[in-house]
């Protein structure tokens, strides 16, 4: 337990100093306080409250940006200690693989939880501004938060797992920017693509919900979005959210944080340093 | 019982054989220098002492354990070629990591800084350290927490002749500690007078590992002589001595090193006419070279 805290701490100072928690600080504070102001302007049509105007905007950009800050926090993890030459010293100490990555995966999630904590508490310090603290709706708010966490948390381990099998960091940021750009922007291009071949069969009643909600980018936008009044915000793919339900985005997004560590310890005890 | 035993190791990557069947013990408080040109199997031999590569054939053994396992590296000091940390930690956070890391105290890890001559830089960034300081921290790290078994791998590359020094007093100080410390070289002089025994790898193969007087011996090499006189007299101590003229003053002479005795009783005799003589047997190199050729002929 004390490596593990002791490669977390060192890991923290690291991304203190490479100001990758200033970076994604100021990521989230910056879009989560613009959407939030620009949001809360056309509100009384709808008949959705602010703050659920809210979180369905800054949904819409989790779904790009958590996954993107994950993916830059984790894609040097081990290539880029391969690569400077760390690695071999650090894989001598007495701590398993497991440890080395554990402690790794806490700093990262400190970062993020720090992040994501900052932006949404700048969101709700607007709402509370404009229309009082009754305005407040922690229910739907904590769930963004750690739906937000969970989502971060799978492509951290999607990261380690692409800079252990990968190794060097040009590489490694190359596949992770791919990956990136498959997980959430090509996956639903390619099932709308498929659902308007399909006009209708059976892929659109017996795969598409399944396929979707398998995707924790999606399963993420779902859960954040299930009342009917913001479901006609949300495009058109929240019509699925009734096949698949609440239980299957969620287990969804619990499965694949733990899947991708697994992904990432198998990869990491594969390096030879 | 030998803190480290290597016996019959055989290393193949595909069909490539890179360690062929090396045998190498290293006692408690033993110094023993593995040398070896640039691919010569010594980092090979290493990580499989530390276990950071799995071994084809043969056994190691650390300290009672198979290499790689907690017990083996919770009681194993490693410096790596070429050593490097993360740029934007200081020294003493770095160490204190490591201190952490072994369950020392954090105070063990500042005596250190101290000891290795860090302590003025220590809260400053590894970034802004010359080689020799990232050295001294890889040594601090190794020293932490007094090993049994101190691997170093060329550990003095890139440093100047005073660190060297201030080097070899540390890792002296914990082989009398106790600890068995195998290094790597390339830098062969300097591991003369630092060293207990000295094992030369050549192609994947042990050729020698004795001390460095029984390796001179096994070698015979020939001793080199030279004797300085003066413009007018070097003429007649050549025709008495023979040998080969190099300058106007002096001349080389070689023996067998049984002759010794015998071509300085010659030189002496010659009375004050000889202004100098300088005697040096074999070098490292010299002797590093006859293993590393030996086993090339015998192929």
């Amino acid at each position: 337990m004390t490596s593990i805290l002791s490669i977390a701490r060192l890991e923290l100072l690291i991304a203190r100093r490479n100001l990758w928690v200033a970076t994604a600080i100021l990521l989230m504070a910056l879009f989560n306080v613009v959407l939030t102001i620009a949001g809360n302007a056309p509100t009384g049509d709808l008949g959705a409250s602010p703050m659920i105007i809210a979180i369905t905007s800054i949904t819409t950009l989790s779904v790009y940006l958590v996954p993107l800050i994950g993916l830059l926090l984790s894609f040097d993890a081990i290539a880029g200690e391969a690569e400077r030459g760390t690695l071999t010293l650090g894989l001598s100490y007495p701590l398993s693989r497991a440890e080395i990555l554990l402690g790794k995966f806490i700093a990262h999630m400190v970062v993020l939880g720090a992040a994501i904590a900052i932006g949404l508490g700048l969101t709700t310090a607007i709402i509370a501004s404009r229309h009082g603290v009754g305005a407040i709706e922690w229910g739907p708010l904590s769930a963004l938060y750690f739906t937000s966490l969970a989502l971060g948390a799978t492509f951290l381990g999607l990261g380690y797992t692409i800079s252990s099998l990968v190794k060097q960091t040009g590489a490694a940021s190359g596949v992770a920017i791919g990956l990136w750009l498959i997980a959430v922007v090509l996956y639903d291009l390619g099932l709308l693509g498929a659902l308007v071949a399909d006009a209708g069969g059976t892929f659109s009643k017996t795969i598409f919900p399944y396929a979707l909600v398998a995707n924790p980018a999606d399963a993420f936008r779902l859960l954040n979005m299930p009342d009917q009044s913001v479901n006609m915000l949300a495009s058109g793919l929240g019509a699925a959210s009734s096949v698949t339900g609440f239980y299957g985005q969620l287990t969804s997004l619990l499965l694949w944080p733990v899947v991708a560590l697994l992904f990432a310890l198998l990869a990491f005890r594969k390096v030879e340093p | 019982m030998p803190a480290l035993k290597i016996e019959h190791v055989i290393k193949r990557h595909g069909t490539l054989e890179t360690v062929s069947d090396v045998s190498l013990n290293v006692e408690p408080g033993e110094r023993v220098a593995l040398l070896g040109h640039n691919g010569a199997g010594k980092t090979t031999i290493i990580k499989m002492v530390l276990g950071l590569m799995p071994i084809t054939a043969g056994s190691i053994d650390v300290l009672g354990h198979a290499p790689g396992t907690a017990a083996a590296r919770k009681q194993t000091g490693y410096l790596p070629e070429s050593v490097a940390f993360h740029g934007a930690l200081t020294g003493r956070e770095q160490l204190h990591h490591f201190a952490r890391l072994k369950s020392t105290s954090l105070k063990a890890a500042d005596d250190l800084l101290e000891r290795v001559g860090l302590a003025h830089a220590a809260d400053r960034r590894i970034r802004t350290y010359s080689k020799g300081m990232r050295q001294r921290i890889g040594l601090a790290q190794v020293v932490l927490g007094q090993p049994k078994l101190a691997i170093l791998d060329e550990p003095t590359s890139g440093l100047d002749p005073v660190s060297r020094h201030e080097f070899y007093d540390i890792v002296e100080e914990l082989a009398n500690n106790g600890s068995a410390v195998m290094l790597s070289s390339h830098a062969l002089t300097e591991l003369e007078l630092r060293t207990d025994r000295i094992a030369i790898l050549s192609k994947g193969q042990l050729v020698a590992n004795d001390s460095l007087q029984k390796l001179r011996d096994l070698a015979s090499l020939p001793i080199k002589f030279k004797v300085t006189a003066s413009n007018d007299t070097i003429e007649g101590v050549n025709q008495q001595l023979g040998g080969k003229r190099v300058n106007c003053q002096s001349l080389e002479l070689m023996c067998a090193p049984d002759q010794k005795i015998g071509v300085l009783s010659a030189i002496t005799a010659l009375g004050p006419v000889v202004k100098d003589v300088d005697v040096t047997p074999a070098s490292l190199e010299e002797l590093y070279r006859h293993f590393s050729n030996v086993e090339e002929q015998t192929k």
